[in-house]
């Protein structure tokens, strides 16, 4: 067998993971929408509606106020590009990626800091009360996060003595089915974590039309056509990117490790498929039956998030397990 | 002087029961609505009209609300562009400021209260007051919204996320509804009347028929009476039920929206099938009911509403038991019962304010002198208390519709109605779901109306809002305002 084969595969993998991300975002998000719907015993719009939506908007013609700067219009093809470069270096098929090298797990959390400034920069750009309004509140919600998003890391990372998410990753799939109590303390906090930054319910409702509640849609109130298009395609690929992260901190097996062929790339697809209808499914449950916090009770949620992750470490260090 | 002193001098008026009428001068205005005050009365409405003789002389009336009964107040004013043509009622009733404002829009007769800012007319160019000082910020919000609701504008000065200020200007939906009655047959104003806030159709068409019916002196078949009370409780119940299902979505809590939508639709169906009308737009007639119903479907009705009060009182305990949603409605929009007096507020949002006030009590016609209703009461103002305060109507208004329908005369249900003579002059009170529903009708000549003055309770409540925010924080607002869900229709007019 040349050398160049499994160069191949990973190439393969790569490009597979970040086309898969780009294509079945819409469809993750349609589903928890679906699911949604069905569980308060209403009709379920079509699991296809994100991607009309989004080519709906591709073909309307863009409306900028007066008043907006360069930024405003780069914002979102910057906002999407990190959310794909995210994807890239996310395990969720095969831990072999040609891309790991340039970014490991903390860079990661750097990119979707990223992608928040610029979110944020561009909703204050042009001045209107609500941009301005949920840009603050994004920011607020996304320095609490931060934290406990790298607590969760750091203790994945201690686990397997790597920062790199596809070597945590493979990690924890090729050691015995070893159970970690500190992870478990950790998936807690991480789930608290995909909701505050996913602008999901208990912190945000992506549902309102309550102009004066929302934080992330608040946001995006002065954005129309393509470049609403792309801050609600890069929405869905940041939930997207986020429960594969969460696959590939807790529930890893099933990915293609090492040097694997591609049928064990082939293995994979469905299995990512399995694990996002059940997080979908479970995401949609933890909506329905909460309401919506208080703005100020957000950073005792997030203050939670890290108390959990912190807990993990802790257990981690104590128990060394 | 008592109030009483006013009662005697006064005249019976048709219409409403227990309602009279005087005519003071000038210096006796604000005297009367002293007096009123300090008898525990409320200012129920304000309104201008022309003399039907002479275009240039004008009146200015007032309605209170005292314990005998609904007291008119008339005084006769001239327009004038620059001096005040009567002495303002502001700084007895608070309420009062808007409608006085709003006189003045439509007839150029001008109190003498300080605040001279247009009200119907308002423009893009409204003066809001000011909040200044460090890190002091405005929020405009409407009158174009994120989502399909009428059209206000909401004016917040905040810190950070604390309100600080809110002020209400609306207007925006004004289309002449005062002056479009008077082009209407006096026998047909009572469709446009039950179009004026959708929501209280029932309440609206009842009030304007009962002040016509007053005045072409027509006494209406019991089995009318029975089937509009009957109309009037279907239509709080289905209201109460979409606002409980709208306030659990504002609180983030889609399933409650799901849920109480699906009942709310159950009830409309089963109004469609019994009456023949979902939203009993046309229900009301002069001189009886627009429908009429049959033994059978008078079951299958009862079966309806019995199965409503169930669901109603199961979700009300998951409601009552889901942390979330206690912690959001509890405590937030405080409106404590004193402001609540002092600002003179009325009808739901009174009563969850420790208010006692229910016209179908306090001032009953019939059936409900015959049928009750017990009167629902909440001390915390906040608004919990006023999802509380609709919980236990639906429970009450169900028993009543139950009562009622048990209760069912025999016989027509419609009376030949005769036009009532120019010039004469009837009132009409009926507690909708919202509040009490005022109309003062003047017949004109040939049978048209000269002058009708809807009066919805949101003009007093509008500005408990201003209050109830003060202090909570800027996502809090919407939930806050659907807890009193207020007409724009009904006040723009």
């Amino acid at each position: 067998m040349s050398a160049a084969a499994p160069q191949v595969t990973e190439l393969v993998t790569q490009l597979l993971e970040v086309v898969a991300a780009l294509a079945a975002a819409p469809l993750f998000l349609g589903w928890v929408n679906q699911c949604r719907a069905w569980l308060s015993n209403r009709r379920a719009p079509s699991i296809w509606l994100p991607y009309r939506n989004i080519r709906k908007l591709f073909a309307k013609d863009a409306v900028l106020a007066e008043n907006a700067s360069p930024l405003f219009r780069l914002a979102p093809y910057l906002v999407f590009s990190t959310m794909v470069v995210a994807a890239g270096i996310i395990p969720s098929m095969g831990t072999h990626l040609p891309l790991v090298v340039a970014a490991d797990a903390i860079a990661l959390v750097g990119l979707f800091a990223t992608a928040r400034v610029f979110l944020s920069l561009a909703a204050m750009d042009v001045g209107t009360a609500f941009g301005t309004l949920g840009a603050r509140r994004e920011m607020m919600v996304g320095f609490l996060a931060e934290p406990a998003l790298l607590m969760v890391i750091f203790v994945a990372s201690m686990i397997s003595s790597t920062t790199a998410l596809p070597a945590i990753s493979e990690h924890l799939v090729t050691q015995s089915l070893g159970l970690y109590p500190s992870l478990a303390f950790t998936a807690v906090a991480f789930t608290l974590v995909l909701l505050a930054e996913n602008a999901r319910i208990p912190v945000d409702n992506p549902a309102t039309h309550l102009e004066l509640t929302m934080i992330h849609e608040a946001m995006l109130l002065e954005y129309s056509a393509r470049h609403l298009a792309l801050m609600e395609w890069a929405s869905a690929l940041r939930l997207f990117n986020y429960a594969c992260i969460g696959f590939a901190l807790f529930v890893p097996w099933g990915v293609a490790t090492g040097a694997i062929g591609p049928l064990g790339l082939a293995l994979s697809i469905p299995v990512l498929g399995l694990k996002l209808g059940v997080a979908g499914a479970g995401l949609a449950t933890i909506e329905t039956v909460s309401a919506k916090l208080r703005v100020m009770r957000a950073p005792e949620f997030l203050a939670t998030a890290f108390l959990f992750a912190v807990l993990g470490l802790l257990v981690h260090v104590l128990l060394k397990a | 002087m008592p109030v009483g002193k006013w009662w005697d001098r006064a005249q019976e008026v048709p219409g409403a029961p227990h309602v009279r009428g005087l005519g003071v001068v000038a210096e006796e205005w604000q005297q009367a609505a002293r007096d009123v005050a300090a008898s525990g009365g409320r200012l129920l409405s304000l309104w201008a009209s022309q003399e039907a003789h002479s275009p240039m002389r004008h009146t200015i009336c007032a309605a209170y609300w005292i314990d005998p009964g609904i007291l008119l107040a008339e005084l006769p004013v001239q327009p004038e562009c620059e001096a005040p043509a009567y002495p303002g009622l502001e700084e007895i009733f608070p309420a009062a400021s808007r409608m006085q404002r709003a006189a003045c829009d439509l007839f150029g007769v001008r109190s003498s209260d300080l605040d001279r800012r247009p009200w119907l007319h308002g423009g893009s160019e409204y003066d809001f007051l000011r909040v200044e000082g460090e890190g002091v910020h405005e929020i405009a919000v409407g009158p174009v919204h994120a989502g399909t609701i009428e059209p206000g504008h909401f004016r917040l000065s905040v810190v950070g996320e604390k309100v600080l200020r809110l002020e209400e200007h609306l207007g925006y939906v004004h289309k002449g509804i005062e002056r479009r009655f008077t082009e209407l047959p006096i026998l047909n104003g009572h469709r446009l009347a039950a179009r004026i806030s959708g929501d209280c159709a029932v309440a609206f068409s009842w009030a304007y028929c009962q002040a016509l019916e007053g005045m072409a002196g027509c006494a209406v078949p019991r089995r009318a009476l029975w089937l509009r009370a009957l109309c009037l409780e279907l239509e709080r119940i289905a209201n109460h039920l979409g606002d409980l299902g709208a306030l659990g979505n504002d609180a983030g809590f889609a399933f409650g929206l799901a849920q109480f939508s699906r009942l709310k639709e159950q009830l409309l169906r089963a109004i469609d099938a019994a009456l023949g009308q979902r939203y009993l737009l046309d229900a009301v007639t002069p001189g009886g009911t627009g429908v009429d119903i049959t033994a059978q479907s008078a079951q299958a009705l009862a079966a309806s509403i019995s199965s409503v009060a169930r669901e109603s009182a199961l979700l009300r305990g998951i409601y009552e038991d889901h942390s979330g949603v206690r912690d959001r409605f509890t405590g937030t929009g405080r409106l404590d019962p004193q402001l609540a007096s002092r600002l003179g507020v009325l009808g739901l949002a009174a009563r969850a304010s420790g208010q006692r006030l229910d016209a179908r009590v306090d001032h009953p016609c019939k059936p409900y002198d015959e049928h009750p209703p017990v009167k629902i009461v909440r001390a915390e103002g906040d608004v919990a208390a006023r999802v509380a305060v609709r919980f236990d109507e639906v429970q009450e208004s169900c028993r009543l519709a139950h009562q009622l329908l048990g209760a069912l005369p025999d016989g027509p249900h419609a009376a030949p109605i005769g036009y009532p003579a120019a010039g004469t002059f009837g009132v009409g009170l009926i507690e909708g779901w919202r509040g009490p529903v005022f109309v003062a009708l003047e017949a004109g000549h040939n049978g048209a109306v000269h002058r009708c003055h809807p009066h919805d309770p949101s003009w007093q409540c509008w500005p408990a809002i201003e209050h109830a925010i003060i202090g909570n924080i800027v996502p809090d607002f919407p939930l806050i305002n659907k807890s009193f869900n207020l007409s724009y229709s009904g006040v723009d007019l």
